[in-house]
């Protein structure tokens, strides 16, 4: 990978938000530069989108995430490809991945209630073909979501004691 | 009681820091963003703390060795070994001190007697003038030049030698300048101090700290000047290990002997915890620095040319975690300038006056904090600057 764009996706990752003129100072790159790069990452896709990260506990009592661990048969020539195309064409679900170990597909689902996560995993996951079982596991508190902390984050303890 | 007559003089004379006033000032106030201090602001590595406890369950919390704990002497050995092709040997030439300024003292101490002068490169880390008039010293000032890049020359080095020349202090790369000297600038200091017999104190604490793909050189490194190095490093900026206070020491024998002498009478044995965790920041730390400096690189890069971009006149720092601006074309003083800075937009930065006189003009902006606070911060000092050029 090219280090210039290593450093900007970094610089990114870290805040989607930095102005170009900002991006521009932490590479030493002129602006145009860095819009190339950006324009350029976009269009392969490197970088995917950009989204605020919500702590909705904070607004709304009527948030509900779960984890749910799916057990798949694969199938002949596809593999887990077409069951995990069909599960992430589903709103609620948020994420979609294949993981190593105990089982195969790690699904995490939004929804308003409890109740309504559940419906949705028995009603539509449990039933397509091919799943073998399902665990749900329900998130009780978030403390850090995408690298962020949700908490309270701890102050700057350094005192005023250097030279 | 009259204390005046019985405080020891050359101990009263010393000033306090200058550094100081500002600290309190800013610590009356809140909301403020400090580009004022010289500590990392990332946490020592896990693994390394984790080192730390372990010490302290299996209770190893005895004196150690007054010269160290042997297996982190070897440690220091083999980094040195791995880092710089320098040879020092773990029972004989190395000593680790209570942080690097304690390697100063000792340093100082066990080569200047009363009258030696000592020649100090400015602007530079606060210490070393009190140490070397404690010690009896005469301290020699050069003042290094922001059109040098604040480098040493070799004719500056000559132009302060005299027959009293006992140490020359090399304190690169350099807090508050974030200065470095290459090896073609040491080759030319070497060749000035061959044949002298002057010693080399190179305070070496922000080696890690250099950037630009550019990897640190040690004037030990050169020709055969090792033999008359004492060569000074620690744990504190290399792994954001401030508060463990270790540090050490690398000398010829017979200089580490006698400073063994001071350091045992005055300290006994660095903290012994400490050591346990140094020695794994040496063994496994190796990605902990590459990845700070790879962070204090975009801050360090985004710093200067902010700084650019408001019009101030600022050479590129390749070492420490500094950047020195010259704010001469603002119309305030250094001192000036920083207490209206705090007071006005709650930014704490230090006047580059208190690292010696030549140091006036600028000031010390310290790039250990997030990008996020140091946005807001250079945000700040472009509206201060901005209302000061209409005022």
């Amino acid at each position: 990978m090219d280090r210039k764009l290593g450093k900007l996706l970094k610089i990114l990752e870290e805040d989607a938000r930095y102005s170009h003129s900002d991006i521009s100072s932490m590479l030493g790159e002129n602006e145009e530069k860095v819009s190339e790069l950006i324009k350029q990452a976009e269009k392969e896709k490197i970088i995917c989108g950009y989204k605020a990260i919500v702590d909705w506990d904070k607004v709304s009592d009527v948030h509900v995430t779960a984890l749910i661990e799916l057990k798949v048969i694969p199938q002949k020539n596809l593999g887990f490809e077409e069951i995990a195309e069909r599960i992430m064409q589903m709103d609620e679900v948020e994420s979609v991945y294949l993981m190593s170990g105990g089982y195969d597909l790690s699904v995490t689902v939004k929804g308003r209630s409890f109740k309504e996560v559940a419906l949705f995993v028995a009603k539509r996951l449990a039933v397509m073909d091919n799943i073998e079982s399902t665990a749900t596991h329900f998130v009780l508190r978030r403390y850090k979501e995408i690298g962020v902390k949700l908490m309270e984050c701890e102050n700057d303890d350094r005192g005023p004691y250097s030279f | 009681m009259n204390y005046d007559e019985i405080l020891n003089s050359s101990v009263v004379d010393i000033k306090p820091s200058g550094i100081r006033k500002f600290f309190d000032i800013a610590e009356q106030m809140e909301n403020v963003i400090s580009l004022g201090v010289g500590e990392p602001d990332f946490k020592t590595p896990w693994h390394i703390r984790q080192s730390g406890i372990e010490a302290l369950e299996k209770s190893k919390t005895r004196y150690t060795s007054n010269r160290g704990l042997i297996e982190l002497r070897r440690e220091i050995s083999n980094y040195y070994k791995r880092k710089y092709k320098l040879k020092y040997s773990s029972e004989e030439e190395i000593l680790v001190t209570v942080g690097g300024s304690e390697a100063i003292d000792l340093g100082i101490r066990a080569v200047i007697g009363e009258g030696d002068e000592v020649i100090i490169p400015e602007p530079s880390f606060v210490c070393y003038v009190p140490i070397v008039k404690m010690a009896g010293g005469v301290p020699v000032i050069i003042n290094t030049k922001a059109e040098n890049e604040f480098r040493l020359t070799a004719e500056e080095l000559k132009a302060a030698i005299t027959e009293k020349t006992k140490m020359l202090i090399l304190p690169f790369p350099n807090n508050p300048t974030g200065a470095i000297m290459e090896k073609e600038d040491l080759e030319k200091i070497a060749e000035v101090l061959e044949g002298t017999n002057i010693m080399v104190l190179s305070d070496e604490i922000y080696a890690e700290l250099t950037y630009g793909g550019k990897s640190h050189t040690s004037i030990a490194q050169i020709g055969n000047m090792k033999e008359r190095t004492i060569l000074i490093s620690g744990f504190s900026k290399t792994y954001s290990m401030t508060g463990w206070r270790l540090g050490y020491i690398l000398s010829p024998a017979p200089i580490c002997k006698q400073m063994t002498k001071i350091h045992q009478f005055c300290i006994m044995s660095s903290p012994t915890v400490s050591q346990y965790a140094a020695v794994e920041a040496l063994k496994n730390g190796d990605e902990d620095i590459t990845a700070m400096r790879a962070e204090y690189d975009v801050r360090r890069t985004y710093v200067v040319n902010e700084f650019r971009k408001m019009g101030l006149s600022v050479f590129e720092p390749k070492g420490a975690f500094y950047v020195f601006p010259c704010i001469k074309s603002s119309g305030l003083t250094s001192d000036e300038f920083c207490e209206r800075l705090l007071k006005e937009k709650k930014v704490a930065a230090v006047p580059g006056n208190a690292f010696g006189e030549c140091g006036e003009g600028f000031i010390r902006v310290s790039y250990c904090n997030s990008l996020a606070n140091l946005k807001i911060a250079l945000s700040r000092i472009k509206e201060f600057l901005k209302e000061n050029k209409n005022g």
